[in-house]
């Protein structure tokens, strides 16, 4: 192991679904105590800790309060749906300048029961119009010009692919959201582990053609914790400790750059793709070397542009790709045997270290009933509206 | 009937109704909204533009959940307008994807949103299928 690499050295996901005797810092409290126990150090050994909670918007202060007030500098990140991603991003940082050996980061989110997560501008009409804001506008716009609610978002992006590429209807993206369901019932964890046919998914309440319900992630509660540590330091460690440990072997975040339509229609597909490929070339691994792929399913109508922005597949080639099976966890690029954020659900700021927790478990060879067999090498990416991404990729200890 | 006022700035009406993006000075990038200098280069003149008023649908979604006040089903979309993408609704057509389809191809149409306490009316806009 490499002086200069970063692992994972413990890493926990709570239950997703419902705390209602919870609150976020409990949950918080929760992840964070039981990947320290994973990992086999404590909060005394920590140099820093990166938090996120973006909806709840609580500090890392105040999880150090329940859990170890150790004076160590804290890191409050907010990056959207890759809130997670950054955090970890942030401790990787920290690590890789040398300016301490281990790390903590956390991401928590109370969203059970919480409805449609809307744009900025879904409020009441004034009496008296008057010209406000970037656009000068005199009354609400979301749903006026075009629609900022999530699920309208991501519909129209899948269009968008299908308009490019064609092959895309509403059956297809259903049937991505079967094999998801299908996937969650092996995962004891996720909000939801039922099975839906086509036919339950397609029938179910329509949301945002071509979303349904099932086709949207689902609003949950939980969190996600990782301890980061020097390779340098890992060398010093217990074997049992380094037989464990997770090579994070890329981590990037990336924002998007600028393309026409970008401001229009958020363009999740360059930065992405823009991800994928630093991540590659840090890494040295190939798409084709990926034993598993979470990736960031926030919608059905999501995961099939993010085959082809992480270049699982040809460009252009996405509705071939999933309908040759290639994603299912059978397949030759399994993509999301968690359950995807339509079953095992997304809260927010926990995801993007979810997802981490999810591929180091199969890495580990710890996964159970939907272990992937031999698992070496896996990739976790999320987006956030904004726009960010982040992309990591991991692989198993060598020891 | 009382004066009209366009919904967004970019909307001008009149005899013809049009949209009016700034473009870059520099590198012609177009932006619908207030700006501080060009997300693509920096620079921070712009001039205003005329979008054409036909153009292609090249993404669309039916939103059958909305914020309160919004009529559902509706079409919102992007429109490609040679070029120039624009966020907007589908209108004057049923909500439903046998009427709707991408690639379709549809211009500007104005609408009244509603009018305020002392009878001014926001005009909107959207694309009619042509």
């Amino acid at each position: 192991m490499a002086s200069d690499d970063v692992w994972i050295l413990g890493i926990h996901m709570t239950k997703f679904g419902k705390h209602p005797d919870k609150d976020a810092i409990d949950l918080a409290s929760d992840a964070a105590l039981s990947a320290l126990k994973d990992a086999q150090v404590t909060m005394k050994d920590m140099g820093i800790l990166a938090y996120g909670n973006l909806v709840g918007q609580t500090q890392g202060q105040m999880l150090q309060k329940q859990i170890g007030q150790t004076g160590i500098p804290v890191f409050n990140v907010s990056n959207a749906c890759a809130t997670g991603a950054t955090a970890i991003r942030t401790a990787v940082m920290a690590i890789k300048a040398g300016e301490t050996d281990f790390g903590l980061a956390v991401g928590v989110e109370k969203l059970a029961g919480a409805g449609l997560l809307a744009g900025g501008s879904a409020k009441k009409d004034g009496n008296k119009y008057e010209a406000k804001g970037r656009y000068g506008a005199v009354a609400p716009v979301d749903g006026r010009i075009g629609t900022e609610t999530m699920p309208g978002v991501f519909a129209q992006i899948g269009m968008e692919y299908g308009h490019k590429y064609g092959g895309t209807s509403f059956e297809l993206f259903a049937k991505i959201s079967e094999k998801n369901h299908s996937h969650s019932t092996l995962n004891p964890l996720a909000a939801y582990s039922k099975k839906m046919t086509l036919e339950e998914i397609m029938n179910d309440v329509m949301i945002a053609y071509p979303n349904t319900r099932p086709m949207c992630s689902a609003n949950c509660d939980g969190a996600a914790a990782a301890v980061l540590v020097s390779g340098s330091k890992l060398k010093t460690l217990d074997p049992d400790q380094q037989r464990r440990a997770v090579k994070i072997s890329a981590s990037v975040l990336t924002s998007d750059p600028w393309e026409e339509a970008c401001q229009v229609l958020p363009n999740v597909n360059t930065l992405t793709r823009n991800a994928a490929q630093q991540a590659y070339a840090q890494s040295g691994v190939s798409p084709e070397d990926l034993d598993l792929i979470e990736l960031h399913d926030c919608f059905a109508t999501a995961e099939l542009v993010h085959y082809d922005n992480l270049m699982l597949c040809k460009q252009g080639e996405a509705v071939p790709f999933f309908e040759s099976g290639a994603t299912w966890r059978d397949g030759r690029s399994p993509v999301n045997v968690s359950g995807g954020l339509e079953s095992k659900g997304h809260p927010i700021a926990a995801t993007g270290i979810a997802n981490i927790w999810e591929v180091c478990h199969h890495l580990r060879g710890e996964a159970g009933d939907r272990q992937i067999p031999d698992a070496k090498v896996g990739l976790a990416h999320v987006i956030g509206l904004g726009n960010a991404c982040g992309v990591h990729i991991l692989e198993r200890s060598a020891a | 009937m009382g004066p009209q006022i366009p919904l967004v700035d970019y909307l001008v009406l009149g005899e013809r109704p049009r949209l009016v993006a700034h473009e870059c000075d520099s590198c012609g990038a177009r932006f619908f909204d207030h700006r501080n200098a060009c997300a693509a280069c920096s620079n921070t003149s712009f001039k205003s533009v005329e979008v054409p008023t036909d153009g292609v649908l090249q993404a669309f979604t039916i939103v059958a959940y909305a914020a309160p006040g919004i009529p559902v089903p509706f079409v919102a979309g992007v429109v490609d307008c040679d070029g120039t993408s624009v966020r907007g609704n589908v209108i004057n057509t049923p909500a439903d994807p046998d009427h709707v389809q991408l690639g379709m191809k549809v211009r500007l149409a104005t609408y009244v949103v509603g009018a305020d306490d002392d009878g001014t009316e926001a005009i909107g806009f959207g694309f009619e299928p042509a």
